[in-house]
């Protein structure tokens, strides 16, 4: 995971929503890269930018969230300022998306051999039979049996752990190099869960894909992914390899966050807990975001907002490790 | 597989019969309700005798009708006849009523076929417009347009357009078929050129209520639809916007649309009367409020009696359409697989 070339570079991105009450920023200046084949976790509370971060990078933002600054930009080309119809070609084709709840993505009025078929004759040059074949081939690879018969079955026909699994073998069919996962096992039952991580884990190794899981799952990262990006409020709190946020968090809100996990190997009274929630994108502190929650705010942190600095292993966007030399805590 | 094909089509058939057989009680009732409510809402003998006439006279012609049975012999005698086809003969014109609406019902269903043509023809492309395109000028036009459409009473409609196109432009006759062409029993005005040209005010009439319905619940639906995982996801798939708004998008607001579709094209011919009146249209709609006028119960009771086989029928279709479009309600399918 050299610095050579990433795959996707995401460069001060902003995306503002702007409502009759003034202009609401969801993110602001986020920064990071993902290099091919590497899986990027992302984590954070509900509204901490994630899935923000997600829809921004396949084009799809609601209206009226735009991107009002910075850029994204994929094998060095520029994708967030490209016109519907180009971008429609790089969704599918060079992004493919995984959504949360596989109860409501699959469309309920077409066989699932037809939506995989359609898939790949709209990004690949192949017949519609070869289409229906290569659907067959994939419904077999994600793991559904007896996939030549259940081809033509709709989606109400499958339980929603087989729908997720149609909804890798859709993001996947056309081949894309990256994959936008956006929560893929909340909706799923926790037994669900596993497998379709470990599907997941394995495809994408497989086929060399590139992957950013957005999840509030820490487990699921830890076993997942390469290296993590911790949001809040709408900006990354902590980037850096898996092991070194997961094991030695260097950002106050990640050691919060790690101390909320209750340990399987030892006993404890009570897990730690973040006190309060956090701000509404109207109501974001001055400084750092984080600091009515921080244990360890000073007078700083009120004041200016920290940006992402290198601090041991991992950039973390805290003033506690401003002065670069006091390392670690 | 004959064994899958059997177990496809046994249920929609059992469906088929039960509907069918659920429809008999309704049809008794409206039959029994619109003769008890005939029988009650005027006297024919006295309308047929005129000034003069001796009460020798008089009982004869009660006999003649049969009004001197007990009403459930009557209504007996009616139901009786009604399944052969026959509804008696018509008090005011002394013809079989059967031949008098055999004589009206393609005027009437072929206004109906043409309003119904122009409110889906016209009104679910513009709901489909004005769902996609919610800010344009375009789509505030047409909502504002759809509100004349539902607000304004038809015979003002009417009235309007003879004034417009009849009275004023003179490019469009104001009242008839104007020529047509037999094929068998049916009258047909599709066939000449003055046929055609005495469609055209009726039909915009007629349709132009239920274009508007039919645009704005098309919109509402697909507002709603747009919305939905399942369109996010398919354009995350990278489709075209074509295969998103006009394959998946549009396909499922048809549920709602089938049925809306359904009870307003029973409504176009059920209430034809008003514009069939406007433009002196001779369809059954005419002939029913002629029948009111002079208590024409035998021709009033067919007609709503025809009225309601065909909601009934209407019903049954949309229920199927229902079957056609959502997979989900086809339950005798893929129980088997696991």
């Amino acid at each position: 995971m050299a610095a050579q070339n990433p795959l996707l570079e995401v460069r001060h991105l902003r995306v503002e929503f702007p409502t009759r009450r003034g202009t609401l920023v969801a993110l602001d200046d986020v920064s990071f890269t993902i290099s091919a084949g590497e899986v990027l976790g992302v984590v954070g509370e509900s509204g901490a930018g994630k899935s923000m971060t997600g829809a921004a990078i396949i084009g799809l933002l609601e209206p009226p969230g735009r991107i009002a600054a910075g850029e994204i930009l994929l094998d060095g080309r520029r994708i967030d300022n490209l016109r519907y119809e180009d971008m429609r070609r790089i969704r599918g084709k060079d992004i493919g998306a995984i959504f949360q709840d596989p109860l409501t993505t699959l469309n309920p009025l077409y066989t699932v051999g037809r939506q995989l078929a359609e898939t790949m004759t709209t990004h690949l040059p192949i017949t519609p039979a070869e289409a229906r074949k290569r659907a067959i081939g994939w419904l077999d690879l994600v793991g559904i049996p007896a996939a030549a018969q259940r081809i033509d079955s709709y989606p109400h026909e499958f339980s929603g752990g087989m729908r997720q699994r149609v909804v890798i073998a859709l993001a996947l069919c056309a081949e894309p190099r990256l994959i936008v996962a956006d929560e893929p096992t909340t909706a799923l039952d926790v037994s669900i869960q596993a497998q379709i991580i470990a599907l997941l884990k394995s495809l994408a190794r497989e086929k060399g894909t590139a992957m950013m899981l957005v999840t509030h799952d820490m487990g699921v990262i830890a076993e997942t992914a390469d290296r993590v990006a911790v949001m809040y409020a709408g900006r990354i709190a902590e980037i850096g390899p898996v092991r070194n946020v997961v094991k030695q968090a260097i950002h106050p809100y990640t050691v919060g966050l790690m101390g909320s996990i209750p340990p399987l190997d030892r006993r404890v009274e009570r897990l730690a807990q973040i006190d309060g929630a956090m701000p509404r994108l109207s109501a974001i502190p001055k400084g750092c975001a984080y600091n009515p929650r921080c244990p360890k705010a000073f007078a700083r942190c009120t004041e200016d907002r920290p940006d992402l600095l290198p601090a041991g292993a991992t950039q973390a966007a805290c003033w506690l490790y401003a002065g670069e030399g006091k390392t670690n805590g | 597989m004959p064994a899958a094909l059997d177990l496809e089509f046994s249920p929609l058939f059992a469906f088929i019969i039960s509907r069918i057989l659920q429809a008999l009680p309704v049809m008794l009732t409206v039959a029994l309700i619109s003769f008890a409510m005939f029988a009650y809402v005027g006297d024919p003998v006295a309308i047929m005798l005129g000034q003069d006439f001796t009460e020798a006279q008089r009982q004869a012609l009660v006999q003649d009708l049969g009004l001197d049975q007990p009403f459930w012999v009557q209504f007996g005698t009616f139901i009786g006849n009604a399944i052969q086809g026959e509804f008696g003969l018509s008090y005011r014109l002394s013809r079989p009523v059967s031949d008098l609406i055999a004589e009206r019902a393609p005027a009437t269903l072929e206004l109906a076929f043409c309003a119904a043509a122009v409110a889906l023809l016209i009104g679910v492309p513009m709901g489909v417009y004005t769902g996609l395109y919610r800010h344009s000028w375009l789509s505030r036009f047409f909502l504002t347009f759809s509100l004349i459409g539902v607000s304004l009473p038809v015979f003002l409609i009417g009235i309007l357009l003879i004034l417009v196109f009849a009275v004023w432009l003179g490019v469009l006759p104001s009242f008839g078929r104007g020529d047509t062409v037999k094929l068998g029993w049916w009258s047909t005005g599709f066939l000449t050129w003055t046929g055609i040209k005495a469609l055209v005010l009726p039909s915009i009439t007629l349709g132009l209520f239920q274009l508007t319905l039919i645009m704005r619940l098309v919109r509402a639906e697909m507002l709603e639809v747009l919305r939905t995982d399942y369109i996010k996801f398919a354009r995350a798939r990278g489709l075209p916007n074509r295969a998103v708004h006009f394959g998946h998008a549009l396909k499922n607001t048809l549920v709602p649309v089938i049925t809306i579709v359904g009870l307003q094209l029973g409504a176009i011919i059920a209430f034809a009367i008003v514009t069939e009146t406007v433009f002196q249209w001779p369809g059954m709609g005419l002939l029913f409020i002629q029948s009111v006028n002079q208590a024409d119960i035998p021709v009033m009771a067919a007609y709503l009696l025809l009225i309601s086989a065909l909601f009934v029928t209407i019903n049954l279709i949309v229920d199927l359409l229902y079957y056609a479009v959502d997979p989900r309600l086809r339950l005798g399918r893929g129980q088997g697989a696991h």
